[in-house]
């Protein structure tokens, strides 16, 4: 019988161990468990078994254009910053058939038998959940519902954590997305040398911990915890003013910035590979050599590269000063028309990874200053 | 001044709950009618969704040729004419567009649409009306003129200027003469004359200098290369016709058609779904903006 005092909303001190069971729980129960693993000197995001696959000991060192790994030494699973990729992959797959047109005496298309996933996500950081929640408005709208995101999005389980120890990057407290989670997960860990102190946010969540060797936290753990949250939210650095946008970026379409960052930018389209909530794809057709049948599939596209915008006679945007204007009037402007919320959640990735050191919280601010002056 | 809003119509061909999969269309007709342009003349392999597909003038398919892709093509007839077949105009031009200008009687290829909003007939009834066009401009507002036509009388003035390259260019010739005896001032010019061309030879906005209009019962419908527009705008606003009067139709990149892939993105609006028809007045702070 489930303990009455465990309820939605309450929390409980879990042992490190149990997280093997609980993820076992989570894969009879048909979930594929993806959780974040050291690979290739990153933090990526694959299939997991259980804490062994888990970066233990691992931080994360974050600036524009730099990202470095760095032991700890620390018993702690969760202590670094997420890398460049984000849950979007799972949800909004990269490559994805959509059917293959055969040609069987006349034109027949076969539908992919795309395979249903039920993800258990492991390790969602609060401005990830609130990407998600971006994307949700983006791709099931009351005009337009993906069938391809629906359905993972419906299956979802989220084991949320909450982060602890920002990166000079982040910049979630600026959009009100993080570092703390709020709501919309399952469960949610907040992670301290000893145990995992966990939220419960669902009913499925609460059956899980119930099954589990939890007890209910000392005045001495939430106290930690409580601190450990505190001194989170006062490391971020980072801000990002909003109280002028989308107004700041939509209004000054001819600032000389646009100009000025034109220059620095590669268009390599990192950033938006990277983004958690940019949603731009295009179709591509392969067709077998003799013709006789064609793959349609879908692929992530990027505002920035030069073909995004072709049409006969040209690209709408041919200088990649007028490319970065789209993507950041897009992201932190016309965003907010189209979908109610503004495109950043304020991770950071793009302006780690952005091989020029790009920084989209320095360009509003010199948008800014320059309209000012 | 009153705004008058383009219709948005919901689309009205039931397609199946799988992302980008067409309906398959069978070529009943293919009509050549100019130099790289050609007709085709379509309906739906299942008679079901033939007699469901519903769309209005200025609307777009999403055409698509096995092996090659999907384009974005105007609806250039109406329901109504035609024999209610969906019919397309296309200039073979890009990959998928050369693909359509090698099909044949017989052969089939994928739709999905209707998608997007469409020149506003109804709101400027009792107005006279000038449709300013070139090239490939025409065929998106054929549908048009075929429904004023059939409903002439709630209509004032109706001119049609129309553009093209050289007279070897110029699209459906052979129905200018019963446009014209439907009361219709069919203004035509071509940028390059050959040795019978006797008419004009010009651009089309210059063609407003040749006539008067009454700026406060004057609708303006464009589609054409961006830069006949921006002058028609420019000598329509010139002559005090407000820009909630003004309807153009803007092309973009469009991979989805529903919003969705992000490609047609011009400011606020997804040409795909908000557009392609827009009332000028909706663009009036983006359409001058370089590149954006």
């Amino acid at each position: 019988m489930i303990d009455k005092n465990l309820t939605i909303g309450s929390s409980v001190s879990l042992p490190k161990s149990e997280l093997d069971n609980l993820l076992e729980d989570l894969r009879k129960m048909g979930y594929e468990t993806i959780g974040p693993c050291l690979q290739d000197e990153s933090i990526v995001y694959k299939g997991i078994v259980g804490l062994k696959d888990l970066p233990r000991g691992i931080q994360s060192e974050q600036k524009p254009a730099s990202y470095r790994l760095i032991q700890s030494g620390k018993p702690r699973y969760f202590d670094f910053i997420p890398g460049s990729q984000s849950w979007k992959q799972f949800l909004f797959p990269p490559r994805q058939t959509l059917f293959t047109a055969v040609k069987d005496g006349r034109w027949q298309f076969k539908e992919n038998e795309d395979q249903d996933h039920r993800y258990a996500l492991i390790g969602v950081r609060a401005c990830e959940l609130a990407a998600i929640h971006v994307q949700d408005k983006v791709f099931l709208r009351e005009d337009f519902s993906d069938p391809v995101y629906r359905q993972r999005r419906e299956g979802l389980f989220l084991l949320a954590v909450n982060c602890l120890d920002p990166d000079e990057t982040c910049f979630c407290s600026s959009m009100g997305s993080g570092p703390k989670h709020t709501a919309g997960f399952d469960l949610c860990i907040t992670e301290l040398d000893e145990t995992f102190l966990v939220e419960i946010g669902s009913e499925l969540g609460r059956t899980l911990i119930a099954e589990r060797n939890f007890e209910f936290p000392s005045a001495f753990v939430q106290n930690a915890v409580n601190q450990s949250l505190e001194h989170a939210n006062e490391s971020i650095l980072r801000k990002l003013d909003t109280s002028d946008l989308p107004d700041l970026l939509i209004k000054n379409l001819d600032a000389q910035q646009w100009t000025e960052v034109g220059k620095r930018c590669l268009a390599c389209a990192n950033c938006t590979l990277v983004c958690p909530t940019c949603f731009c794809w295009d179709a591509t057709d392969s067709a077998e050599i003799l013709g006789r049948s064609s793959v349609r599939e879908r692929v992530w596209d990027s505002c920035f590269n030069p073909n995004f915008s072709y049409v006969v006679g040209g690209n709408t945007r041919p200088n990649i000063r007028s490319r970065y204007r789209q993507w950041l009037t897009h992201k932190l402007g016309a965003w907010q028309g189209q979908f109610g919320v503004l495109g950043c959640v304020g991770c950071g990735r793009c302006i780690t990874w952005c091989p020029a050191g790009i920084d989209l919280t320095a360009e509003v601010e010199a948008i800014r200053a320059e309209v000012k002056a | 001044m009153t705004i008058l809003q383009a219709n948005l119509l919901p689309p009205t061909a039931v397609f199946p709950d799988k992302l980008l999969l067409p309906l398959w269309a069978e070529i009943i007709k293919v009509i050549p009618e100019a130099e790289g342009v050609i007709t085709l003349q379509l309906k739906f392999v299942d008679p079901q969704v033939h007699d469901r597909y519903r769309f209005e003038p200025g609307q777009f398919n999403m055409l698509y040729i096995p092996g090659y892709g999907e384009a974005a093509i105007s609806l250039s007839s109406d329901r109504e004419s035609a024999s209610g077949l969906v019919v397309h105009t296309i200039r073979q031009i890009g990959n998928v567009t050369r693909a359509a200008g090698r099909l044949k009687i017989g052969d089939i290829v994928g739709i999905r649409g209707p998608f997007g909003t469409s020149w506003p007939l109804e709101a400027i009834q009792g107005m006279d009306v000038v449709i300013a066009c070139g090239g490939i401009g025409l065929p998106p507002l054929r549908g048009a003129i075929y429904k004023i036509i059939r409903n002439r009388e709630h209509y004032g003035k109706v001119t049609l200027l129309y553009g093209a390259r050289t007279p070897s260019d110029l699209l459906y010739p052979a129905e200018y003469e019963a446009w014209q005896k439907a009361d219709i001032d069919l203004q035509v010019t071509v940028d390059r004359g050959d040795e019978n061309w006797t008419g004009r030879v010009g651009v089309v906005p210059m063609w407003f200098y040749h006539f008067r209009v009454d700026p406060h019962k004057t609708a303006v419908l464009t589609c054409g290369p961006e830069i006949m527009m921006r002058f028609v705008i420019f000598e329509a606003l010139a002559r005090r016709i407000p820009p909630g009067n003004i309807y153009i139709s803007l092309e973009r990149n469009m991979k989805c058609g529903q919003g969705a892939c992000g490609h047609c993105q011009q400011g606020p609006y997804f040409i795909c779904k908000d557009g392609p028809i827009f009332p000028f007045i909706t663009l009036e702070n983006i359409f001058n903006v370089e590149e954006y």
